[in-house]
């Protein structure tokens, strides 16, 4: 095909743009450029600043600028708020996307099947989705607010709890943390069933059959065939959801600010709260940057995984 | 082996009539095959005696037991799909021991019966490759080692050739049947494909619209055809059909010859033809027609074998005849065989 375009590029003068534009030399940059531009803008240029400012000394209201070297992570990595957010980043993490991961499949497993009542499930699932988050978080920092919680209120009305026993979710470090993880949950599961339902309704029907009649037990067919013909898939939306809750800071910046006594604070709101809030641009920048290594090891796995799945 | 009987098996999908009381019973270790045009219900009807669809009403029955209520896994069958179905995760080998596995057999046993299968079928060499590294073929031996491997009491298979091309399944097609021959295990083979029912079927039900039409041994539903339908879908080109008001009247092209080809004596019924139109296929040549006399106005066609070398023109006038005891008589109404009659 390219041969054939090359041999007619000759008769068809490029003088008009229109013959310019028949041409995949020109037409293939001319196609990609934008894309390419605004990765550069949004993504390259910010990216660039904030390797400078991570070796120099800039700080808000200051106009002068020096390069100072890794001192920057030096002092960063000794803080202990620093250490600790670097644990609570992974926790935050690892255990949001494992819970995003199972529940997300067990959703999409279910949305499979037909059922009365099912374009309801689906609406219902996708509305945290088109929520805006803020606005969502900000319903549940009421869901767990200390002296209107409707949660404590529930659990009250089961006989759960007593009145005097009601919960302070986001005030006790560990309910804190768990309460911060259920919201990104709530969160990322509608676009993690939402992938997980494409890829397994991406699975041939006989196969499923044909796992029935071989006699595999439900069990034996979920991890056996199911499971393993949309791990690509699932591997793509884990791994999409980690560089997300490494990065997103929205639902802990609104529920906790980090606290209580930084046990839900994580390296994104750290680097929000050290160079923004607190004006030190260049610390702010070097913990933004801890970030990095990490996303990149996720990339890199999510261009592996992406590439296994087009051989299978 | 086992014998398989479904008793007045229907299926419903909304209002469509996908299988509409079909009764059927197999022989002990018998090869089966359904027969019909796209749509008239096959696939469904092997899904139900197979577990995978739920029949509306009916029963279907396994080595005398009633299975309609139980899942395809207590059935003791194996299935071959169309497409194969061949799990894509795994290699051959464990695709074939997939069955085995869900069974529980121990696992020096389970290699044991891989290898046996898998050598029967002439591919113990690809044991470690995974189906996309398999041509058609291969893949088709490979859904049919997974099905033999459990020694299942029936096997079930949906058209299992037709992902192959011409000459592949044509020898497909003998290996196939040595291979039942062999394992002399009950065999029920949907088909659409004519050829591959007469020559591979020990009885052939021939389906329309979700019911039987006939079943019977290849000779049976070819010689002696049920209905117009069994008349007309089976032979190629199929069975020629005078429509009279008081009568159908059938016979088969092969039969239908110049007049000079046959013996003087011999009880022929004559019927001039006028041709209209000659095809030579290699092997035979076709006549198209239109008859005249007292059939005035039918088109009919005559197969002849191209050793008989008759002489003859489109637009000329022919004088053609066949056996009487190969014409076949049907109602017009009702479509069904009809006692023979004078004419
Ligand atoms: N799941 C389904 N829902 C609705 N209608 C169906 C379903 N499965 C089959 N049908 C209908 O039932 C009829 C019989 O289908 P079936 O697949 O059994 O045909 P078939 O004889 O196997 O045809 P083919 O030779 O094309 O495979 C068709 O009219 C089909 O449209
Ligand atoms: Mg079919």
């Amino acid at each position: 095909m390219t041969t054939l375009e090359r041999g007619a590029a000759p008769q068809a003068p490029a003088k008009s743009l229109g013959g310019l534009l028949d041409r995949p030399e020109w037409l293939g940059p001319l196609m990609i450029g934008p894309a390419v531009l605004f990765i550069a803008l949004v993504v390259g240029i910010p990216f660039l600043l904030a390797l400078y400012y991570s070796v120099s000394d800039i700080s808000m209201g200051d106009r002068t600028m020096r390069f100072v070297g890794l001192k920057n992570f030096i002092a960063v990595a000794g803080t202990s708020n620093f250490q600790t957010s670097i644990v609570n980043t992974f926790v935050f993490a690892i255990v949001s996307q494992i819970l995003v991961i199972v529940l997300g499949t067990a959703l999409a497993l279910a949305l499979l099947r037909d059922f009365r009542g099912k374009w309801f499930v689906r609406f219902l699932l996708l509305l945290p989705w088109v929520a805006p988050i803020s606005l969502g978080t900000i319903g549940w920092l009421w869901i767990f607010d200390s002296t209107y919680s409707v949660l404590n209120w529930t659990l009250e009305a089961l006989g759960l709890i007593t009145p005097h026993g009601w919960y302070m979710w986001l005030g006790i470090p560990y309910l804190a943390m768990g309460s911060v993880i259920a919201v990104h949950v709530w969160r990322i599961l509608p676009l993690a069933t939402v992938i997980l339902l494409a890829g397994l309704s991406s699975i041939p029907h006989d196969i499923h059959d044909a796992a029935r009649v071989d006699g595999a037990g439900y069990w034996r067919h979920l991890f056996q065939i199911t499971v393993p013909l949309v791990r690509p898939i699932m591997l793509v939306a884990g791994l999409f959801g980690l560089v997300f809750a490494f990065t997103d800071m929205i639902v802990i910046f609104v529920l906790t600010r980090g606290g209580p006594y930084d046990t839900t604070q994580v390296l994104s709101t750290l680097a929000f709260f050290t160079g923004i809030q607190g004006g030190d641009l260049a610390e702010g920048a070097a913990i933004a940057l801890f970030l990095f290594p990490m996303l990149l090891a996720v990339a890199i796995g999510f261009l592996r995984v992406a590439r296994r799945a087009e051989v299978v | 082996m086992a014998i398989v009987e479904t008793r007045d098996v229907q299926k419903l999908f909304g209002d469509v009539r996908a299988v509409d009381g079909v009764n059927l019973a197999t022989n002990e270790g018998e090869f089966l095959v359904l027969l019909g045009p796209s749509g008239c219900g096959k696939t469904t009807l092997l899904r139900m005696i197979a577990g995978l669809e739920q029949p509306s009403s009916g029963d279907i029955i396994i080595g005398g037991q009633v299975v309609t209520a139980l899942p395809p896994r207590a059935r003791k069958i194996a299935m071959v799909f169309q497409s194969y179905a061949l799990y894509p995760h795994m290699t051959v080998g464990k695709n074939i021991a997939f069955p085995l596995k869900a069974q529980g057999t121990p696992r020096e046993e389970q290699q044991k019966r891989v290898q046996r299968s898998a050598s029967m079928l002439g591919i113990g060499h690809l044991l470690h490759r995974k189906p996309r590294e398999l041509s058609g073929g291969e893949r088709q031996r490979v859904a049919l080692a997974r099905a033999l491997v459990r020694e299942p009491a029936v096997f079930l298979l949906d058209e299992p050739l037709s992902n192959l091309d011409a000459k592949l399944r044509t020898s497909a097609r003998d290996e196939l049947q040595q291979f039942q021959r062999q394992v002399a295990t009950t065999t029920i083979y949907v088909t659409h494909d004519q050829v591959e029912a007469m020559g591979l079927g020990h009885r052939i039900a021939v389906m329309d619209s979700g019911r039987v039409r006939q079943l019977g041994t290849p000779q049976e539903v070819y010689h002696d055809p049920a209905d117009t339908f069994v008349a007309t879908f089976l032979g190629s080109p199929p069975m020629n059909l005078i429509e009279k008001p008081e009568y159908s009247l059938g016979f088969r092209p092969e039969n239908f010859l110049p007049r000079e080809v046959y013996a003087k004596d011999g009880h022929l019924f004559a019927l001039p033809c006028r041709v209209t139109r000659l095809e030579y296929l290699g092997s035979d040549r076709l006549v198209y027609g239109v008859t005249e006399g007292k059939l005035e106005g039918h088109r009919v066609i005559s197969k002849l074998p191209s050793n008989i070398s008759v002489f003859m023109q489109p637009g000329e006038r022919h004088e053609f005849a066949l056996p009487e005891k190969e014409l076949k008589f049907f109602d017009p109404r009702t479509g069904l065989r009809a006692a023979p009659r004078a004419l």
